[in-house]
């Protein structure tokens, strides 16, 4: 068995599964925010209207919440939705609800590392489709509707069609004007926005053994654009480390983070080539930076390759582009340089808000003339806080460019790295970051 | 819910792949949690346009050449439209929109994963077909008939009235078939098993789970 496989068939109590099968899976960790938590009350108001009891939830101390999409109230039917929040997580006994201005909080996929929410080889679910993003610390992690999790919520359990396993291997340390956003675009264009669908997407090899816990979550973040179930990275010392490190700077008692459950070590090494139902192979030396036209994640070509649009804004923000390491490299571009364009910086949870005050990569964005915003969604999804008027063009850290993703449906948005984003806010164009190093 | 009776209308054709969530409820109306109503903001972004009137006094009034806009499609309960429908975000109100709408099957050659869950929670028939099929089905005129009892979608041709020009054949997992068919709530179902459940985990040990829970009184980081 895989490594999903081996998650899956741990929490159905079964000694195997194979793709395919169905299984009642165990829910470890689950997650609600702002839109999906709202939904979620809806749904317990309506089954409770036909006599399903609502009353408690299978385990309050493995749910958690997040306010991201909406927040700081972006007006006062989303400043209602936090309220409603907040009166669900009371009345039900949640204590991990992490509110804005009152400490730590931001963008949920963010908070799922930042606080070490999850573990690896839990099964961990959220009311948000970029719940991929935690598979990345080793855990099968996938979004669910409104109505599957309130099912969650009350039962700790829900059923899955066991995926296939796509293993992606990157050979090599990528190049350091490459970053992991670079390489998932480059995926998603080789295949397709439904080119995963139902699977689950793995990565392996040296490149990504090298590559950081950030890089990695970048990687499992955008499979969901590539319409997979779940992205995964097999868990290794990289990750107990990042793990260790979040939950005693949390306060949390310093405890030792597992490899495994029940028995299982999810860290021994990527089996077989067999094991997978396809295995794709990149060069990390070949990789360039990429850039995702308008409208689709899978439009890419090199950034060397993109046309000459003259841009509006450049956004470096949410879950995808705003962890510390992207806010340090877009830093490493801005530093000592203006913008050009309107260029937004809002680090996706205050815990990076603060390190990245700390060792000064604010006052460096500050410099340069860019804003900071505080950690929301915001107009990765097109809520507030900077969303596109009409004909506008911006190039983004987020993940998606669908048709009126970040405001109006005539804007147009190419996503991009941190580092090509930051370059491109210094020339007003689509930039390879070389070319602002270089010119140093 | 309701259960899936058959439904025969006139199909309305969206012939666009790769149909976002955020194309069929845009974020904004994502704040609201009633589940009835939502069909006035389906696709809300391709079937209004804004007229001039200042920042937020904007009116809008529908687009003429969007398809929803066509009094011909007036009444569709069935929507036709290209690979990889309801992409992007989780959201179920994406679904409500359909539904609230009075679409109650939507046939493409493929969906995304979470959009296609939540089509079954919502009374929404998801229908697979072959590309070649819907295509078809994209620029036909006529009726049609989406049987899910028979697992058949049938193409009545304008005018005639004789039976179908063409058959095409779809399968369903027997579980959520039942679920449509006899209108059933999944929770309410799944919980109809949860002393089987429960036995089950007490048998195999589930119950007993050696995973630790989040410390209940985490401090929040300063």
């Amino acid at each position: 068995m895989n490594l999903v496989e081996r998650i899956l068939a741990r929490a159905s109590g079964r000694s195997s599964v194979s793709p395919d099968d169905v299984v009642f899976a165990k829910v470890d960790r689950a997650m609600l925010h702002d839109v999906s938590g709202p939904g979620v009350i809806k749904v317990f108001e309506r089954i409770a209207g036909q006599g399903i009891p609502t009353d408690r939830l299978w385990d309050p101390d493995r749910v958690w919440v997040a306010e991201d999409h909406f927040v700081p109230s972006a007006e006062k039917i989303s400043a209602e939705n936090i309220a409603r929040l907040s009166e669900f997580t009371s009345r039900y006994g949640i204590k991990n609800h992490f509110r804005y201005g009152m400490g730590q909080y931001g963008i949920c996929h963010t908070i799922s590392h930042e606080e070490a929410m999850v573990m690896p080889g839990d099964v961990y679910v959220g009311g948000d489709s970029h719940t991929n993003t935690t598979g990345a610390l080793g855990a099968f992690a996938c979004g669910l509707g409104h109505t599957d999790m309130a099912y969650v919520l009350l039962n700790g359990q829900i059923w899955f069609k066991v995926p296939e396993t796509m293993y992606f291997r990157l050979n090599g340390r990528l190049p350091s004007h490459v970053m992991a956003k670079d390489f998932i675009l480059k995926i998603i264009g080789d295949i397709g926005t439904d080119g995963g669908a139902y699977r689950t997407m793995q990565f392996g090899g040296t490149g990504i053994e090298e590559m950081s816990l950030e890089g990695r979550l970048t990687l499992c973040n955008m499979t969901t654009e590539a319409g997979a179930k779940n992205g995964i990275v097999r868990p290794d010392q990289k990750t107990v480390a990042y793990l260790e490190e979040r939950m005693s700077g949390a306060g949390r008692e310093a405890a030792k983070v597992s490899l495994g459950r029940g028995g299982a070590d999810y860290s021994e090494p990527d089996g077989a080539d067999s094991d997978y139902a396809a295995v794709y192979e990149y060069e990390a030396s070949e990789l360039e930076p990429v850039v995702a036209e308008p409208f689709s994640p899978e439009n890419t070509r090199p950034v060397s390759e993109a046309p000459s649009v003259e841009l509006d804004k450049s956004y470096i923000g949410s879950c995808t582009g705003a962890k510390y390491e992207d806010l340090e490299a877009a830093a490493r571009i801005l530093k000592g340089r203006k913008v050009r364009i309107r260029t937004e910086v809002l680090p996706a949870a205050i815990s990076i808000y603060r390190r990245a005050m700390e060792s000064g990569l604010l006052k460096i964005f500050l410099d340069a003339g860019a804003m900071v915003g505080p950690p929301t969604c915001g107009a990765c999804c097109g809520a507030h806080m900077g969303v596109l008027g009409k004909d506008e063009v911006c190039i983004s850290t987020t993940n998606r460019n669908f048709p009126g993703r970040m405001g109006h449906v005539e804007s147009r948005t190419y996503l991009a790295s941190p580092m090509v984003a930051a370059a491109s806010a210094i020339t007003g164009r689509i930039t390879d970051p070389r070319e602002i190093v270089h010119a140093a | 819910m309701e259960p899936f009776r058959t439904v025969r209308s006139v199909a309305t054709p969206l012939d666009k792949i790769n149909v976002d969530t955020d194309q069929i409820v845009p974020k904004q109306f994502l704040k609201l949690v009633q589940r009835s109503g939502f069909g006035k903001y389906l696709f809300y972004d391709w079937r209004y346009e804004s007229v001039e009137g200042g920042s937020g006094g904007a009116s809008v009034v529908p687009r003429p050449d969007f398809v929803l806009n066509h009094p011909r499609y007036k009444g569709s309960a069935i929507l036709v439209t290209g690979e990889n429908f309801g992409c992007g975000s989780s959201r179920e109100h994406a679904v409500w929109a359909l539904a609230d709408y009075g679409f109650r099957a939507v046939i493409a050659p493929s969906f995304a994963d979470i959009f296609y869950n939540n089509c079954f929670k919502n009374g929404v028939l998801p229908v697979t077909l072959e590309r070649g099929e819907v295509r078809d089905m994209l620029k036909f005129g006529g009726d049609i008939e989406v049987d899910l009892k028979a697992g058949e979608v049938r193409m009545y041709s304008p005018g005639s009235t004789a039976g179908p020009s063409h058959v095409a054949r779809f399968e369903m997992e027997p579980h959520r078939r039942t679920v449509l068919l006899e209108g059933l709530d999944e929770i309410a179902q799944t919980l109809k098993y949860e002393k089987k459940i429960s036995e089950f985990e007490r048998k195999s040990g589930l119950a007993e789970s050696a995973i630790p829970s989040l410390p209940p009184d985490k401090p929040l980081r300063a």
